[in-house]
């Protein structure tokens, strides 16, 4: 069994006509058995940068916070929030930092830049960035979520369509895999709000 | 001494506060004596870490560090490996990259699928990367080692493309590719083949047109054309039928291209479209996705549409805060 594979994960996030979707699964296991269903996965940063984590919970938890960290750092230094690029690179100047012994989890970040420009990117474990127009995906499902969301993806979708497709993709993904599911957890954010939602789904 | 110079946030502290800062980010001895994981065969000649014999790394409080790896989750992963998890994958760019000398200057092409096993991770990435205004370098191995060695995006100085840009600020002249060979080989060499960096580094300086292939494990090659990658062997079939001295732009990008296809059609670990850069003497450009021989085709216009939507539990709406532009109005204070 890979490492990736102990606690069960998958993150996906899709880019909208200025907005950005991201959903994550909600269950935490210990390899086969469910010992949590509403772990939480995806993070804020600040109110335009969000960062889904999958893999290992425990380096998913500690990343999450070293990540928090830097980014108050940054805030009181340089008085404004960090633009979601400037975060991805700050993200995979971490994990490559650890390239020898690297964190065991994959980020999926999704933010709005300048313009309310919507911008994802995910990475692996040692911090190679993807950055991609449409759709990132991450996690144990990450092959019946690549598949989906190939699928269901079209371009410049507005924020309720944009929800409708992610959760499809998420639910329809997570139920071909048995260590990732009971429930969807997703975040669609506007320049205006940010809408979370959690989903119901298969509980197996 | 760097030592002395460097600023802490905005106070500067004594000596003895760096030294006891140096101290927690030590080399873990006891780790490297222990098992196999690499470490840096030679010092950094203005090395600010000093070394505490069997102390180990002690990360307490997560300052940021000065640059260089850092090993503190190597014991860990160790002990998941031998308790039978397996350890990961890493994100490769199978890749086909070459690059060819004609006339006038250097031409680079590389394709643009990135791999995680067997699956196609991204299926536009960018592998040619910027190392000065005159060179650029195409990647193939591991991506965040590709990434990492010739980017800028680490602190830390010993990443290429920065050196040389401090490099040209302290003599105020353009880069040569030899320097950035020289750069890359040193690294990649200290690190005795384990960041995983095959490289074509191509550019004009004053000297001329240069081309070199860069290894793992820092040997290097300079050659009239070259190719690397999983798809080197389908390329290096189309240069070696067609290769010849003189070759102007136009025969050049299109020798390329074909090179480039020739590895995206055969190999496995290539795909998706032909990226492209030319340098010449004073002037570069970059053809991103130059060719796209694989579009999709099966695109449905009227899209996706779903029966049965997806039940909601919970919704929770928080509205964000309007920005404000702050303009500034009146005059400004005078003494």
């Amino acid at each position: 069994m890979s490492i990736f594979e102990y606690n069960g994960s998958a993150v996906v996030a899709m880019v909208g006509k200025n907005c950005f979707a991201i959903a994550s699964d909600r269950r935490l296991g210990v390899q086969l058995q469910t010992i949590a269903t509403d772990f939480q996965r995806i993070s804020k940063i600040h109110d335009r940068v969000f960062i889904g984590l999958s893999g290992l919970a425990t380096d998913v938890q500690t990343l999450y916070q070293r990540l928090v960290f830097r980014h108050k750092l940054y805030q009181l230094r340089e008085e404004r929030d960090m633009k979601p690029e400037t975060f991805a690179s700050l993200v995979s100047a971490i994990l490559y930092e650890k390239r020898f012994g690297p964190y065991l989890c994959q980020p999926v970040i999704a933010g709005l830049g300048e313009d309310d420009k919507p911008f994802i990117c995910t990475m692996d474990s040692i911090g190679a960035k993807e950055l991609a127009k449409d759709f990132v995906v991450s996690g144990t499902a990450s092959e019946s979520l690549y598949g989906a969301c190939e699928a269901m993806y079209k371009p410049d979708m507005e924020a309720e369509e944009l929800f409708e497709t992610i959760s499809q993709a998420l639910l329809s993904s997570v139920d071909r895999d048995c260590l990732s599911g009971w429930g969807g957890h997703v975040y669609v954010v506007t320049p205006n709000e940010i809408k979370e939602r959690i989903l119901k789904g298969r509980m197996d | 001494m760097d030592l002395l110079k460097v600023n802490w946030g905005r106070r500067k502290h004594s000596l003895f506060y760096y030294l006891f800062l140096a101290s927690k980010q030590l080399f873990p001895l006891d780790l490297y004596l222990f098992s196999p994981n690499p470490f840096r065969f030679d010092q950094p000649s203005s090395s600010s870490r000093l070394f505490d014999f069997g102390r180990m790394s002690q990360a307490g409080v997560d300052v940021p560090a000065k640059g260089g790896f850092s090993f503190d989750l190597c014991k860990r992963n160790d002990m998941l490996i031998q308790k039978g998890l397996k350890a990961p994958s890493f994100l490769k760019t199978g890749t086909t990259i070459v690059g060819l000398i004609f006339k006038d200057g250097v031409i680079l092409g590389a394709d643009t699928r990135a791999t995680e096993g067997p699956i196609v991770a991204d299926k536009n990435c960018e592998k040619i990367h910027y190392m000065a205004p005159n060179i650029y370098c195409c990647g193939a191995g591991t991506a965040a080692d590709t990434e990492a060695v010739t980017g800028i995006f680490l602190s830390n100085i010993d990443m290429v493309s920065s050196q040389l840009r401090l490099h040209r600020y302290q003599t105020g002249r353009d880069s040569r590719v030899i320097t950035a060979l020289t750069l890359l080989k040193k690294h990649l060499f200290s690190y005795q083949g384990h960041v995983s960096a095959a490289l074509v580094l191509g550019g004009v300086d004053i000297t001329g047109p240069h081309l070199h292939t860069i290894y793992p494990h820092g040997s290097t090659d300079t050659l009239p054309f070259a190719t690397m990658g999983s798809g080197s062997l389908a390329a290096m079939s189309v240069f070696e039928a067609k290769y010849k001295e003189g070759l102007t732009r136009d025969e050049g990008i299109k020798l390329v291209a074909e090179a480039i296809c020739s590895g995206i059609f055969n190999d496995l670990g290539s795909g998706s479209n032909v990226d492209i850069c030319v340098i010449t003497k004073g002037h570069k450009e970059y053809l991103r996705n130059y060719m796209e021989p694989n579009p999709r085709t099966y695109v449905s216009s009227k899209g996706y549409s779903f029966t049965k939507k997806t039940e909601v539990l919970r919704t929770k709406i928080t509205p964000l805060m309007e920005r404000v532009e702050i303009t500034e109005v009146g005059e400004a204070m005078e003494e």
